[in-house]
């Protein structure tokens, strides 16, 4: 295509929104309304994950080693888990530090009752390894495997924390997936019935071309920049939007729910956009290309 | 240059608005079709344009076997047929130079050429002056300038003119068809569909006579009979 040929298609495409003001508006708001959704709900989701994935790298599975297996030995036993995928970190605690936290949890009020034990330590079988998780839906995986290992005499895990964050991130996959489907489905729609009312205010100019001899590619390329455009603007200010407003309500709950920063730490935004960013702005070219294209195949017979 | 052989064409509903017709147009030839409304002369012009297709026989242009030719042919066939309508058909919101333009655009011509070509179209039809003037600022001959101004452009073969003096008035209409010698002088075919009597008589042209959709009369230098 010729450059001018490009400039001519361009200028029309932007001359139809124009003449079809109203309806294109009409688009535009309603894919600025749906991006906005999905980007209300990517950084709920986004967020989430994260407080999840804090939470699971918080979880630890305790394994605890039979009498008489040595310091070395566990050690072992940890540089061997660490190589595993779903393992983020393995810690190693001593029956000596055992002892100190038990001592700092149950008898903080009474740290008499913990000197009558003087040096002698009740925990003293009680070294063992504190496995952190990257996913926390392995867990069972990973509970088989150590327990077909020696001396190992038990694993204490928490199945309850593990089912209810898996559990309650896959729901709001599912929930995701639902609205943003649907929400894709009207912007179709409505850029759809946008482009088909520019074609039937064009049919006779769209009539004079087919008689003179314009191609095909000629003929539909403006009602394609048409739909292009409405897709980028329909994107471009919801994302602008949100940027603006996420920073705005960080900070608002930084302030004024301190309490809920120090148990959940939201996502930074620039961390968020730069997946929201291009994703948005695919989604609007891609929703108004496709709500075009199709419509175009539909109504324009050439 | 064109040649029909035995072409039908029915409609869905069975009614046949072209009923057998077979004719040869020559390159460089003046051709009047002439019928009352309903005898077929419009069918024909959309055949000749390939916006309809014969339901039996074969229509060649150029050499070229119409029923034959692919889809995505049709664009650059019809580049070499230039067309005037009885309601101009102009794009309202352009003016006379953006109107003669849209031909060479949609062709994708080169902006130097543009600049080139359409002023000397407006000044072949008489309009030179008048290219930045709205369709509606123009008189009803004036547009048909236009008209014809566009469906040159191109430099066209054949050029179809479906009724192009139909709204105009005979002074005008001597004009237009006055327009249409000159081009076809320059070597291009044309073909005019008409009920105007005044024009046809005037002229002393091939004159082809359809009636039902057969053809009923075909004569050299003739005039409106019947």
């Amino acid at each position: 295509m010729r450059l001018s040929t490009l400039g001519y298609c361009l200028q029309q495409g932007f001359k139809n929104i124009w003449r079809n003001k109203l309806f294109s508006l009409a688009s535009m708001a309603t894919m600025a309304a749906c991006i906005f959704m999905f980007g209300i709900f990517f950084c709920i989701v986004e967020n989430f994950q994260h407080f999840v994935k804090e939470a699971e790298e918080g979880v630890a599975v305790t394994v605890l080693f039979e009498e008489g297996v040595s310091e070395q030995d566990i050690m072992d036993i940890g540089d061997q888990l660490t190589k595993r995928s779903e393992v983020s970190q393995v810690v190693y605690v001593s029956s000596d530090e055992a002892w100190k936290s038990y001592q700092e949890i149950y008898f903080k009020d009474a740290p008499e009752l913990a000197d009558a034990f003087v040096d002698d330590n009740p925990l003293a079988n009680s070294a063992n390894l504190e496995i952190y998780m990257k996913d926390i839906a392995e867990q069972q995986n990973l509970v088989d495997y150590i327990s077909s290992m020696e001396g190992v005499r038990k694993i204490n895990r928490s199945d309850a924390v593990a089912d209810i964050l898996t559990g309650f991130n896959r729901l709001i996959s599912y929930v995701s997936v639902a609205i943003i489907g649907l929400l894709l489905a009207v912007a179709v729609f409505l850029i759809s019935n946008t482009v088909a009312i520019g074609i039937a205010v064009r049919k006779e100019e769209i009539s004079i071309m087919r008689l003179i001899g314009a191609k095909n590619a000629f003929i539909k390329a403006p009602f394609l920049i048409e739909g292009i455009t409405i897709g980028i603007v329909g994107a471009a200010i919801p994302l602008a939007c949100l940027y603006y407003l996420y920073n705005k309500l960080v900070l608002y709950i930084a302030v004024k729910f301190d309490m809920l920063t120090s148990v959940m730490k939201f996502l930074q935004v620039n961390e968020l956009f730069q997946i929201l960013l291009p994703v948005g702005m695919a989604l609007g070219v891609g929703i108004g290309f496709f709500g075009s294209f199709f419509t175009i195949q539909r109504h324009l017979k050439v | 240059m064109i040649k029909l052989d035995h072409v039908v064409k029915s409609y869905p509903n069975g009614v046949g608005a072209i009923n057998g017709i077979s004719l040869h147009i020559e390159r460089g030839e003046f051709v009047f079709v002439v019928g009352d409304s309903g005898s077929g002369k419009s069918t024909l012009i959309k055949l000749l344009l390939k916006e309809l297709e014969p339901t039996e026989g074969t229509i060649r242009v150029n050499g070229v076997h119409l029923g034959r030719m692919k889809r995505r042919a049709i664009p650059k066939y019809r580049r070499k047929i230039g067309c005037v309508f009885q309601d101009f058909r102009l794009l309202k919101d352009r003016n006379v130079y953006e109107n003669v333009a849209f031909a060479q655009r949609v062709i994708v011509t080169p902006s130097k050429e543009i600049k080139k070509n359409v002023p000397a179209m407006l000044s072949l039809v008489g309009l030179a002056e008048k290219y930045k003037s709205f369709p509606k600022q123009l008189s009803g001959g004036e547009q048909q300038r236009v008209a014809l101004a566009r469906a040159l452009v191109n430099s066209p073969d054949i050029l179809l003119a479906d009724e192009p003096t139909g709204n105009l008035d005979p002074k005008t209409s001597r004009e237009i068809m006055k327009l249409l010698e000159e081009v076809n002088a320059r070597g291009t075919t044309v073909l005019v569909v008409t009920h105007d009597r005044d024009i046809v008589n005037t002229m002393k042209k091939r004159v082809i006579r359809m009636q039902k959709g057969i053809i009923v009369s075909d004569e050299r230098e003739s005039g409106y009979i019947g």
